[in-house]
């Protein structure tokens, strides 16, 4: 891939908003994924292999448990210094970011959220520097949007208990060491379990095939008749609670991260029609170009102003989940908008892996699919506004 | 090992450079300003290795008004330990030398390191100044610096070759291209910057031996003529009638 040349996009000056310290955060991330990540991803993506080798330089970026507190190990930065960080991170690929994503919101959070003191010290310190990745299983392959007719069940046997079924599409799985497991007890009760690589019956087959997220590891986690200590059992969340307050961290950080998908299409999109002539000028100074990169731009804006009252609202700790919901589907969105309209621009260049933008659309695929639809997250802000349930 | 870094605030390389007031001064309105590189990805990390490899302090210092901060502040983020503040503007190069150099007498450093030049102004005289205003040797553009048993021996790129020189500590050297690699900060040295002493000092009375008359740009670049290769008098019309440079 060509030199990474990006430039951030501030059209209305909303750095001015930012500490000097979210400033100092972004820019290191931003330097750092210059210099690590932007040389491999491409050759990365077109092998299908995540590269584990940035696990460290990762940690070290604070990607990983990134407002779960210092004494924990971790940076103990707020939640806008953590959606800086996954701005950046996506800004390269969505599966670098989704790989941070799950290891700090869906892994790292229910630990510190849910989880004993014990288990908070045992896992969160090795998570935060990467020496133990963390994957989230909850999805299945008859329970997607539903996830609450999950099939994967345990049942007590004294000291442990005895964790049977299936989960399917999950990112980190192939390499992760820590797997937080969601299945119902006897009851039918929903609990967080921590699954640990090397359990007798427990193995993670990787899904091979993607179109999209190929820099990213997927795969599944198979339970036959693992033996779970008692002691992993999340003790403090019980029902669907547990994972969808994961979600919402999660996808808190993926509209930050849809963000920087829309603006290194749109950088890319903005350098090359200017340099690219056509009927001797170039095709920047056509009309329906200007349109094009105008409309990007507004819409990254408009995202970027959400998402920065979004992250203010969540450090007061006042942010709703169906403020996130509407939050993700319209960054995502957008940032699918920029990357189809990018690519539009570039011509047959646009669907080379020389400039990024044919993996942002392929990537955003998932992401528009992936921590709840589209359609779901749509169906969140109905009910939110009319009190009225359209799911079933 | 107490080794002093001087460091500035310059636009960032990709910044449109515009001027204001005649064309007397540069236009600062929405420009993003960085640490100098050479004093950064040079200077600064070649004195953290040196502390690193065999102990001691490493502080900088910066001329210049509170709201350059964040500079200071990225710095300490990549590994300085304490950082001096002079609180003025840097009126000229003499004015900055002067203001560091009082500095510099009070705290009987080891080595003093700058970076070759800014890269908006390229003045390169600071490192020379501080060093006869010290009394201190001073070796310019230097590519390595090593230290061995209170020497230093440090290497410069001169026409054709390298030139290789020891010289006596206390001394001031000023850093370019390839003396160090460049530290990204990470989080954990952001966080310890939060809490690293930033020491703010009041200027001594100096006045600033230049000022700017003007700033000119350079003119745009002409449109390219091409003339047949089978033609070359044509090229020679050109120049002596149309150029008239010949
Ligand atoms: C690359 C990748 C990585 C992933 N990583 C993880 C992971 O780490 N952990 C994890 O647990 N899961 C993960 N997932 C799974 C992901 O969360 C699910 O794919 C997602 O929740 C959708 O479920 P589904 O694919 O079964 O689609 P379905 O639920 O079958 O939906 C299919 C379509 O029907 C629509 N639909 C469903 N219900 C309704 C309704 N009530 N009203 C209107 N439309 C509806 C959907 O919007 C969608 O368009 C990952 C997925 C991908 C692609």
């Amino acid at each position: 891939m060509a030199i990474d040349q990006f430039q951030g996009v501030d059209y209305f000056l909303i750095d001015e908003l930012l500490s000097d310290e979210h400033k100092l955060i972004r820019n290191s991330v931003r330097d750092w994924v210059k210099k690590e990540v932007s040389p491999i991803i491409e050759e990365c993506a077109q092998k299908a292999v995540f590269p584990e080798q940035i696990i460290p330089g990762l940690a070290g970026m604070g990607a990983f448990g990134t407002f779960i507190p210092e004494v924990y190990g971790c940076p103990g930065l707020d939640q806008i210094s953590y959606g800086l960080i996954m701005q950046e991170l996506e800004r390269c690929d969505s599966g670098i970011r989704s790989t941070a994503s799950v290891q700090g919101s869906l892994a790292m959070f229910p630990i510190y959220t849910f989880g004993s003191e014990e288990q908070r010290k045992k896992y969160l310190p090795k998570m935060a520097s990467g020496e133990w990745m963390g994957c989230f299983g909850l999805t299945e392959p008859n329970h997607g949007s539903d996830p609450g007719g999950m099939e994967t069940h345990f049942e007590d046997q004294g000291d442990y208990v005895l964790l049977n079924g299936a989960k399917m599409w999950i990112s980190n799985a192939p390499f992760a060491r820590v797997a937080i497991v969601w299945a119902k007890d006897e009851n039918g009760i929903i609990r967080g379990l921590i699954v640990e690589r090397g359990m007798e019956g427990f193995s993670t087959p990787e899904m091979h095939g993607k179109w999209s997220l190929r820099a990213s590891a997927t795969g599944e986690l198979i339970f036959n008749n693992v033996k779970v200590p008692k002691e992993n059992i999340l003790p403090n969340v019980k029902g669907l609670k547990g994972p969808l307050s994961c979600l919402s961290s999660a996808r808190y950080g993926i509209a930050w991260g849809a963000i920087g998908a829309a603006m290194d299409c749109y950088d890319t999109a903005l350098r090359y029609t200017r340099e690219r002539k056509q009927f001797g000028k170039a095709i920047a100074a056509f009309q329906l170009s200007q349109k094009k990169l105008a409309e990007m731009l507004t819409e990254i804006t408009k995202a970027q102003l959400l998402t920065w009252r979004l992250g203010v609202l969540k450090n007061e700790q006042k942010a709703t989940p169906a403020q996130i919901s509407m939050a993700k589907r319209n960054n995502v969105e957008m940032a699918l908008n920029c990357a189809r309209n990018a690519r539009q621009l570039l011509g047959a260049m646009g669907i080379m892996g020389d400039y990024p933008i044919m993996r942002h659309m392929m990537n955003l695929e998932s992401v528009i699919t992936y921590e709840g639809t589209h359609e779901i997250h749509l169906l969140i802000t109905g009910k939110d506004i009319t009190g009225l349930n359209a799911f079933v | 090992m107490k080794i002093l870094v001087c460091i500035s605030k310059v636009p960032d390389t990709t910044s449109k450079i515009t001027f204001k007031d005649g064309d007397t001064k540069f236009k600062t309105d929405n420009i993003q300003f960085i640490v100098n590189p050479y004093d950064e990805w040079y200077a600064l990390v070649r004195a953290l290795e040196l502390k690193e490899a065999a102990g001691g302090s490493v502080s900088i210092i910066h001329v210049g008004p509170a709201e350059n901060d964040p500079i200071i502040r990225k710095a300490l983020a990549i590994g300085a330990d304490n950082a001096f503040r002079i609180n003025a503007e840097a009126k000229d190069a003499y004015y900055t030398a002067f203001q560091i150099a009082a500095h510099a007498r009070e705290e009987a450093y080891d080595l003093i390191l700058v970076g070759k030049e800014t890269i908006d102004f390229n003045g390169s005289a600071i490192g020379g100044m501080l060093a006869q205003m010290l009394e201190m040797p001073f070796e310019s553009m230097c590519s390595n610096l090593q230290i061995d048993d209170n020497k230093l021996t440090v290497e410069r790129e001169i026409e054709g070759g390298k030139e290789i020189s020891e010289i006596n500590l206390p001394c001031v050297v000023s850093a370019k291209k390839d003396l160090a690699e460049q530290r990204i900060p990470n989080m954990r040295g952001i966080m310890a910057a939060r809490t690293k002493p930033l020491q703010v000092l009041e200027a001594q009375d100096c006045e600033a031996l230049t000022h700017i008359e003007k700033f000119e740009r350079l003119p745009e670049k002409g449109a390219c003529k091409y003339i047949d290769a089978e033609h070359p008098e044509e090229l020679l019309n050109l120049l002596h009638n149309e150029a008239k440079v010949i």
